[in-house]
C-alpha cells in the first residue's frame, strides 16, 4: 500500500495502478473516456489530466494523463488544479466539434457519458467554426445501432470487441480526424458479446436497437435487480420497464460472476416478456374441447375439483424459481413431485451435485475463471450453452501475457503493451468438442471428437496425471499427453465441462481430471455448466418422481391430475409420452407463454415471468441469487407461487397460506437442507437503508407518471405499495449504494447518470460492490474426501457402428433455450435447425450442405452442415429448437434427405456463428 | 582519412555497386567487427564516438543499442534491427539520397548494427513512395548475399543476419519509431505506449532497435577510423558529419555533407548560393518541418544539436526549409498545419482533433475570416496540443513547433490579417487548400 497527495488530502492507494483508477476507487471525480475498468489504459482520449508535483515545494507542477501514471508512495497530485481543469475542458471542446448536438434526439441522451464528462468539466459554448463531418452508418443486425457521427474516437468499441471478446467484425478504420469504426461492410457483428459495445460506447454511437425501437429514456425506466434466466451462469441485470413493457437489460455489475459484462441472450433474449403469446387470463377447457378465459374465479373453481382427485403430481421446473417450485412441492406433496428436468438432465444435474459434495476441486466464479493458468474445455460448448464463461477463458488465456509483461516491466493497466508484449503467447488452453467452438483461437489443441469418445480421452488424462485414476483407450494420444501436462504444471488449473454433452461419462471424465490433480497437491477449480437458469436450484430439492415416472403416472391413470409449473415437457421427454400424458390426466398448467403443453392444459393460468416476480435462481456454482419483480404484472398474470397458493386455498387445504416471497423462502430454507443458505441471499421486505426509506425502483428523475395515463384517466393513480420487496414502484427512497449488493436497483449518482457510475457503487474499482457482491454460495467443492479415485471407474466402452447414426446434441446461443428464443431480437438472429454431418456421411445418405435431412426419430427436418472433423457415424444434432424440442434419443437413429426441406439461412457451412 | 565518410564515395561513382564499394575499403570494417571484436566493443565503440541519431532526436545511438538485453537477459526468441528509412520529414531527402547512391553503406552498417545487438534478423522500413531506394537496396541485398556478406554465417563468423526490406504504406507517423513497429507487425500505424521502450519490447514483443538510415550508414567508418577520428569531424561538441540540405528560394537547393557544427550561415550561402536575386530570407525550418522557425538572429549559430536547442529549435534531420520574404507566414503555416492534420494516426484527441481546427483557424485567418481573439485561441490550443505530455506521441508537438514559433516571430503579419480581412500577400482570387476531404 502506498499514500498518495489528491488535492491536500492523503489517500491510501495500491502502489503501481494508475492514478485514476486510484482516484476512482477513492470515489472521487475525474473525468475519462478511453479506460474501462475491464479494459485498462491505453492514453488515447487524454481526458483524465491531472497535475502532478514533485514534491511539497512544487506549486507548478506538471499535466500528466492519469490512466498512463502510475503512482507511488509519497506522490502528490491535484485534479482540481486549474491547468488541469482547463485542458480537460478543452480536451472536451476538441471532442465536440463533430459530435452532434442530437442529444435531444439519441438513444443515449440522458445516460451519456460524454454528457456527464461536458457537464463536469463545464465546456458549454461552442468556438469551433467549421463544419461537422457526417457518415454514413451501418446496418450491424438486429442487436446494435450504428450512429457514427456521435463518435468520438475513444477506441474502446474495437478494444472490447476484439481485444477483449475476440471478435474480427469491428474494426477502426482511417485516420487523422476521420476515423471510422464499424464493420468492412454492412452485416450482422458476429460477436454474441456485441450488446456490451452498447454499455461500453460512451456515447449513443452504438445503442440497443431493439431498445431503440420501444424507446424511453433511462430516467423513466422503473428496474429492479435482477438474475439472467437465460443460461446456468447467472449473471446480475436490471432489466427495466416502462408503460408495463420490458424495454431492456442492462449489466448489473458483480464482481465475482458477470463483471461489466453480458451475452447477447442475456441482453437481448428478455423480450420474450412482452411477446404476443404470454398468457395473460386464467382460461378452462371446456367439454368441446374449447378454451374459455372466464378469469381466474372460475378457473380456481376448476382446479378446486382437479386437485381434489386421489393422486396429483406437480411437474418443476429449472426455468423457475426455488420458491415456485418449492410451492408445488409443498401443495403435491414429496411423493408426488417431480423437478421437472429431463431423464437425463436429471442424472447429469443430480451427477454434479454428487461430484461438487466429493469435494477436491473449487467450483470457479467467473473470476477464478480469469485467473487460471491452464484450462482444459472437455466436451461443453460454452460459447452457446455459457456463453458468459467463454469470455471469462478468454481472458484466462491472456495469463501468459500478464506474466511476461511483469517481468519486463510493464504496468498490469498497459493494455496495449502487455498485447503487445505479450503477442500471440496464451497460457494454454485445450478444448475437446463435438464440433469447432467460438474459442478455437485461444486453443493450444483441440480435439474432435464424440462424447464417449471425448470422456475416453478425459479419462486418459486422469490416468497420466495420476495413475490411481482409471485409463481409458484413445487415439488422441497427443492431446491427452500436452493437455495432461499442462494441467499438471499450472498452479491454478481449471476443467470446464457440462450437461451439454448429454453424457455422464464427461463429467466422470472431468471430475477425474480435477481429483486427479488435487491427489498431486495441485488446487484444480471444476466448472460444469449445469444447463438452466435454476437447474441446480430444482436438483437440490429432493424429489421422488423422474420426469418419465410422473408422465406414466398420469398416461396410466395412476395419477388424476398433473400441475405443470413453467415447463413444456415436450422439451423434457418423448413426445409420445407426453401427449399421452397430457391426454390421459386433467392438467393444471401454469406459465407465462404459451407452450405445446399450455396448448394441451385443461386449466391454464397465466404466470408471471422472472420480471414480475421475485425468486431465487442457483446458479452452476451452487450460487443462490434473489432476482427482484421490476413491475407489476397486468391482466391476471401472478407469481406462480401465488397461483399455488390461491390453488391451494381453493382446494381448501391451509398449509400453503405464504404472505409474501419472504415467507415462501423462508419455508424453502427450513424443508430443504440443500437450500437451508437461500434465505440470506437478499434481506427481508422490511429491510430499509439508513434514511428508513424503501429503494426506489424509479429514479429520482422519473417523470410523466400522470401523463403516461393521461388518455385513460387524469389522475395519477397511487402508486402500489410493495409489501413483499425492500423496494418501492416510486422514485421515493434512497439507493446510496450502502445497502446490500443483493439490492442495488439500479446505478446512478449525482453527475454520472451512465452506466459509468458503478464505480461509484463498488468498494474500489473492479471490487465488490460497497454492500457486498450478491448471492450465497450453497456448496462450494469444499474438501477432498477420501476414495476419489475410486468413483469413477468405468470409462465408456467406444460406441460400435450399426448401421444408424448416433445422435450428439449441438446448442445454439441464439434458437436452443426456450424462453430467449421467444424475444424477437433472438428471433431474428436464430437459423434453422441444424444437423452436421462429416462430408463423407452426407453424400453416404445423398444430402448436400444446405438441404434437408429428416429421420423417423428427430421429429423434424433439419438443415445439413458438414464438418471434416465430425466423427464418422455421428450427428450433431441442433437440441433445444422448437421444431424438435425434444431429448434426443440413445439409440443410432436412421437419417433421410428431405426433398421438401426448404433452406431458410446463408452459408450452412458456417457453425456457432451465434 | 576521409573528411566524408558518408558521400565520399557518391562523390566518385555517382552509384556506388558492390565492387566500387568494395574497392574503397568497404565492407572491412563489418568483416573487422565481426570476426574480431565482440558485440560489447562495438557498443563502446559507437558510444565513444559520440555518435547520435540522424533521424532528429539524436539520441546517443551507442547508449541506445546498449538498452538491448543481452545473452539470457533477452529471454528466448529473436532481436530485431530496424533501419527506420521511412524519410518523410517535408523538405528531407537525405537518407534517399544515401540508399539511392551507395546501398551497402547502409547494409554495412546495419550488420555492426545488428551484430552489435545480437540481431538475427533485421528490416529496412523503408518509405513507400521511396521505388529508386527500393530497387538500390533490393540489388544490393542480393549483391552482398551473394559474397557471403548476408544470410548464413556472414564473413565466415558463424553470425547470421537476414535483412528484409519493408515497403511502407505511406504514413508521416511511421517515422515514430513505434508507430513503424506496429506498421512492421501488420497493424495501426499508432505509436504505443512508453514504456516498454523497443529495446525492451519492440517488434513482435521483443526487443528491437531502431535506427535512422543516416545514423546507420555512419558506424562503418566509426569502426573503420576509430572514435576519435570520428569525434574531431565535428565542429563543435557533436560528432561527425552531417548530410545538411537546403529547400526554398536559394540559388542551388540540394544536400551536402559537412563538418557537424557548420553555420546555418555558410550552408545558405556558401553551399546553397545563397537567396535567388530579389529574395530576402526571412527565417528557417532548420531540421524540417517539425521544427521552430530560426530567424535572421539565428543565422550565425552553429547546425549541431546543442546550439539549435539552445536557439528553442530543433536541429532535426538537418535538412532546412527556408521562408523567403515573399512567402505569407500564415499561409504557409496553415499549408503546414494541413499536412500535420492529415497526418495525424488518430490515436488521441489534441491531435486528431486539435490540428484540424488550428488548419480551421489558419484558413479563416488567411482568406479574411478571421476573428479577433483567434491568435489568442491559436496559442493556447498551440500550447496545450503543443506540450509533450499533453498527447500521445510526440507528433502534435512537432507539428506546433512552427507555428508557435511562426506567432512569436511573425505576429504582426497574423494581426495583419486579421485587421485587413484577408492576405496582404496575395492579390489574385484566394485558392481554398483546406482539408477539402473532411
Amino acid at each position: 500500500m502506498a499514500h498518495i497527495v489528491v488535492d491536500g488530502t492523503s489517500y491510501e492507494v495500491e502502489e503501481g495502478q494508475n492514478l485514476l483508477e486510484a482516484v476512482l476507487s477513492h470515489h472521487l471525480d475525474l473525468p475519462y473516456f478511453c479506460w474501462h475498468p475491464a479494459m485498462g489504459s491505453v492514453g488515447a482520449c487524454r481526458q483524465c489530466a491531472a497535475i502532478e508535483y514533485a514534491d511539497e515545494d512544487d506549486t507548478r507542477g506538471r499535466l500528466v494523463m492519469a490512466c498512463i501514471t502510475s503512482v507511488r508512495d509519497g506522490m502528490r497530485f491535484s485534479i482540481d488544479a486549474p491547468h488541469a481543469e482547463d485542458f480537460r475542458k478543452t480536451v472536451i471542446e476538441w471532442l465536440m466539434e463533430n459530435h452532434p448536438h442530437d442529444c435531444p434526439v439519441c438513444e443515449e441522451g440522458g445516460e451519456c457519458h460524454l454528457q456527464d464528462m461536458t457537464v463536469m468539466t463545464g465546456h458549454a459554448s461552442r468556438r469551433y467554426r467549421g463544419t461537422k463531418r457526417t457518415w454514413e452508418n451501418q446496418d450491424l443486425g438486429p442487436f446494435i445501432g450504428h450512429e457514427m457521427n456521435r463518435c468520438i474516437t475513444c477506441y474502446r468499441c474495437v478494444r472490447f470487441y476484439r481485444d477483449y471478446a475476440g471478435g474480427t467484425d469491428l474494426e477502426a478504420f482511417g485516420s487523422r480526424g476521420r476515423m471510422y469504426f464499424g464493420r468492412a461492410e454492412d452485416g450482422v457483428l458476429e460477436s454474441e458479446f456485441a450488446g456490451n459495445l452498447v454499455e461500453v460506447c460512451p456515447t449513443g454511437v452504438f445503442t440497443d436497437r431493439p431498445f431503440s425501437k420501444q424507446y424511453t429514456r433511462k430516467w423513466d425506466l422503473q428496474s429492479a435487480p435482477s438474475v439472467c434466466p437465460g443460461c446456468s451462469v447467472g449473471c446480475n441485470i436490471f432489466p427495466s420497464e416502462r408503460y408495463g413493457d420490458l424495454k431492456r437489460i442492462h449489466n448489473r455489475y458483480h464482481a465475482e460472476v458477470n463483471g461489466y459484462f453480458l451475452c447477447d441472450r442475456g441482453r437481448f433474449g428478455s423480450h420474450f416478456v412482452n411477446a404476443d403469446t404470454r398468457l395473460r387470463h386464467a382460461g378452462v377447457r371446456d367439454d368441446e374441447a374449447v378454451f374459455e378465459a372466464g378469469g381466474a374465479a372460475p378457473a380456481l373453481e376448476a382446479a378446486a375439483t382437479a386437485l381434489g382427485a386421489e393422486r396429483v403430481i406437480g411437474i418443476g421446473s429449472p426455468r423457475a424459481s426455488v420458491e415456485a417450485n418449492f410451492a408445488l412441492r409443498t401443495l403435491v406433496g414429496e411423493d408426488n413431485f417431480c423437478n421437472g428436468l429431463s431423464a437425463r438432465e436429471a442424472e447429469l444435474a443430480a451427477l454434479t451435485i454428487d461430484i461438487h459434495a466429493a469435494g477436491g476441486a473449487r467450483i470457479p466464479t467467473l473470476a477464478d475463471v480469469e485467473r487460471a493458468d491452464a484450462v482444459l474445455v472437455l466436451g461443453e460448448d460454452v460459447s452457446n450453452t455459457a456463453a458468459r464463461v467463454a469470455l471469462a477463458l478468454r481472458q484466462a488465456a491472456r495469463g501468459t501475457s500478464f506474466e511476461m509483461a511483469a517481468s519486463a516491466g510493464i504496468p498490469e493497466w498497459q493494455d496495449a503493451g502487455i498485447r503487445g508484449h505479450g503477442q500471440h503467447h496464451r497460457s494454454p488452453v485445450f478444448i475437446a468438442s463435438v464440433l469447432p467452438t467460438r474459442i478455437d483461437d485461444i486453443a493450444r489443441e483441440t480435439l474432435r471428437a464424440t462424447p464417449s469418445d471425448i470422456a475416453r480421452s478425459g479419462f486418459a488424462i486422469a490416468h497420466r496425471i495420476d495413475s490411481a485414476f482409471a485409463d481409458a483407450g484413445t487415439k488422441h494420444d497427443a492431446f491427452v499427453q500436452e493437455a495432461g501436462t499442462a494441467l499438471l504444471n499450472a498452479e491454478r488449473p481449471l476443467i470446464v465441462t457440462g450437461a451439454g454433452c448429454a453424457d455422464a461419462s464427461v463429467l466422470e471424465a472431468a471430475a477425474n481430471i480435477a481429483w486427479a490433480l488435487k491427489a498431486r497437491g495441485s488446487d484444480p477449480a471444476l466448472l460444469i455448466a449445469s444447463g438452466e437458469a435454476n437447474t441446480m436450484g430444482v436438483a437440490a430439492m429432493s424429489a421422488s418422481l423422474s420426469m418419465d415416472a410422473a408422465l406414466d403416472a398420469a398416461a396410466s391413470g395412476e395419477a388424476d391430475t398433473l400441475v405443470v409449473l413453467e415447463n413444456d415437457l415436450y422439451r423434457r421427454a418423448d413426445a409420445a409420452r407426453v401427449t399421452a400424458a397430457l391426454e390421459a390426466a386433467q392438467v393444471i398448467v401454469l406459465d407465462a407463454l404459451e407452450t405445446p403443453t399450455a396448448e394441451a392444459a385443461s386449466i391454464a393460468l397465466p404466470a408471471a415471468s422472472y420480471a414480475e416476480s421475485t425468486g431465487t435462481f442457483v446458479n452452476y456454482e451452487g450460487r443462490a441469487q434473489r432476482f427482484y419483480r421490476v413491475f407489476e404484472p397486468t391482466d391476471e398474470i401472478a407469481p406462480s407461487w401465488q397461483w399455488i397458493a390461491r390453488l391451494a386455498a381453493a382446494a381448501g387445504r391451509n398449509d400453503c397460506t405464504w404472505d409474501g416471497i419472504d415467507a415462501v423462502t423462508r419455508a424453502c430454507a427450513a424443508a430443504v437442507s440443500a437450500l437451508s443458505g437461500i434465505g440470506a441471499v437478499a434481506p427481508a421486505a422490511d429491510y430499509r437503508v439508513e434514511a428508513q426509506t424503501k429503494i426506489p425502483r424509479q429514479p429520482h428523475r422519473y417523470s410523466g407518471r400522470t401523463a403516461m395515463r393521461a388518455d385513460v384517466n387524469i389522475h395519477e393513480p397511487k402508486t402500489t405499495v410493495d409489501t413483499e420487496t425492500p423496494f418501492s414502484y416510486s422514485m421515493e427512497g434512497e439507493n446510496t449504494g450502502g445497502q446490500p449488493g443483493s439490492v442495488v436497483p439500479y446505478v446512478w449518482t449525482p453527475g454520472w447518470n451512465s452506466n459509468q457510475s458503478v464505480f461509484k457503487f463498488q468498494q474500489e474499482v473492479g471490487g465488490p460492490l460497497r454492500g457486498g457482491d450478491p448471492g450465497v454460495r450453497l456448496f462450494d467443492g469444499g474438501t477432498a474426501n477420501e476414495g476419489l479415485a475410486a468413483r469413477f471407474r468405468e470409462a465408456p466402452e467406444p460406441p460400435r457402428a450399426n448401421g444408424g447414426y448416433r445422435l450428439v446434441p449441438s446448442h445454439a446461443l441464439f434458437g436452443s433455450e426456450e424462453l430467449s428464443a421467444r424475444s424477437w431480437p433472438i428471433l431474428e438472429r436464430r437459423r434453422a435447425p441444424y444437423l452436421v454431418l462429416h462430408p463423407e456421411d452426407a453424400e453416404r445418405i445423398g444430402v448436400e450442405a444446405g438441404a434437408g435431412i429428416t429421420g423417423p426419430s428427430l421429429g423434424a427436418s433439419f438443415a445439413v452442415r458438414t464438418d471434416e472433423h465430425m466423427a464418422r457415424g455421428a450427428a450433431a444434432v441442433a437440441v433445444g429448437y422448437a421444431e424438435a424440442p425434444g431429448p434426443l434419443p440413445d439409440d443410432a437413429a436412421q437419417l433421410l434427405p428431405d426433398p421438401d426441406f426448404v433452406p431458410v439461412d446463408g452459408d450452412p457451412n458456417v457453425i456457432a456463428r451465434g | 582519412m576521409t573528411q566524408k565518410p558518408l558521400t565520399e564515395r557518391i562523390d566518385r561513382h555517382g552509384h556506388v555497386g558492390i565492387d566500387d564499394y568494395e574497392a574503397g575499403g568497404g565492407y572491412a570494417a563489418a568483416r573487422r567487427a565481426l570476426r574480431e571484436m565482440t558485440p560489447g566493443e562495438v557498443i563502446d565503440l559507437v558510444k565513444d564516438a559520440n555518435l547520435r541519431g540522424r533521424g532528429g532526436a539524436g539520441f546517443p545511438t551507442g547508449v541506445k543499442w546498449g538498452f538491448v538485453p543481452q545473452g539470457d537477459a533477452a529471454g528466448k526468441g529473436p532481436k530485431y534491427l530496424v533501419c527506420n528509412a521511412d524519410e518523410m520529414e517535408p523538405g528531407t531527402f537525405k537518407d534517399r539520397y544515401l540508399m539511392e547512391r551507395d546501398p551497402h553503406l547502409l547494409i554495412e552498417g546495419m550488420i555492426i548494427g545488428a551484430y552489435a545487438i545480437g540481431a538475427r534478423v533485421a528490416y529496412v522500413f523503408l518509405r513507400g513512395e521511396y521505388f529508386e531506394s527500393h530497387r538500390a537496396l533490393e540489388a544490393a541485398i542480393r549483391d552482398a548475399h551473394e559474397r557471403g556478406y548476408l544470410g548464413k554465417d556472414v564473413f565466415g563468423s558463424g553470425f547470421d543476419l537476414d535483412l528484409r526490406i519493408h515497403g511502407s504504406a505511406g504514413r508521416y507517423i511511421c517515422g515514430e519509431e513505434t508507430a513503424l513497429l506496429n506498421a512492421l507487425e501488420g497493424k495501426r500505424a499508432q505509436p504505443r505506449l512508453k514504456p516498454p521502450f523497443p529495446p525492451a519490447s519492440g517488434a513482435w514483443g521483443r526487443p528491437t532497435i531502431v535506427n535512422n538510415v543516416e545514423t546507420l550508414c555512419n558506424v562503418p567508418a566509426i569502426v573503420a577510423h576509430g572514435a576519435e577520428w570520428f569525434r574531431d569531424l565535428g565542429l563543435t561538441d557533436d560528432a561527425g558529419t552531417k548530410l545538411y540540405g537546403a529547400s526554398g528560394r536559394v540559388k542551388q537547393p540540394g544536400l551536402w555533407e559537412l563538418p557537424m557544427g557548420t553555420p546555418i550561415r555558410e550552408i545558405v550561402d556558401v553551399h546553397a548560393g545563397g537567396m535567388q536575386d530579389g529574395y530576402k530570407l526571412r527565417g528557417i525550418l532548420p531540421g524540417g518541418a517539425s521544427t521552430d522557425f530560426l530567424v535572421e538572429q539565428h543565422f550565425d549559430l552553429p547546425m549541431d544539436y546543442g546550439a539549435i536547442a539552445a536557439a528553442g529549435s530543433r536541429m532535426g534531420t538537418g535538412t532546412m526549409i527556408l521562408m523567403d520574404d515573399s512567402v505569407c507566414p500564415v499561409d504557409l503555416s496553415r499549408n503546414l498545419q494541413h499536412f500535420f492534420a492529415q497526418e495525424s494516426c488518430g490515436f488521441c484527441t489534441p491531435c486528431r482533433e486539435g490540428l484540424p481546427w488550428i488548419e480551421e483557424l489558419l484558413t479563416d485567418i488567411e482568406e479574411g475570416r478571421g476573428r479577433p481573439g483567434d491568435i489568442e485561441l491559436l496559442e493556447k490550443h498551440g500550447g496545450y496540443i503543443g506540450a509533450p505530455g499533453n498527447t500521445f506521441c510526440l507528433h502534435a508537438a512537432g507539428a506546433i513547433e512552427p507555428l508557435s514559433s511562426a506567432l512569436k516571430y511573425f505576429r504582426a503579419d497574423f494581426e495583419a490579417h486579421i485587421e485587413r480581412g484577408g492576405c496582404p500577400y496575395r492579390t489574385g482570387p484566394v485558392k481554398r487548400v483546406g482539408m477539402g476531404t473532411r
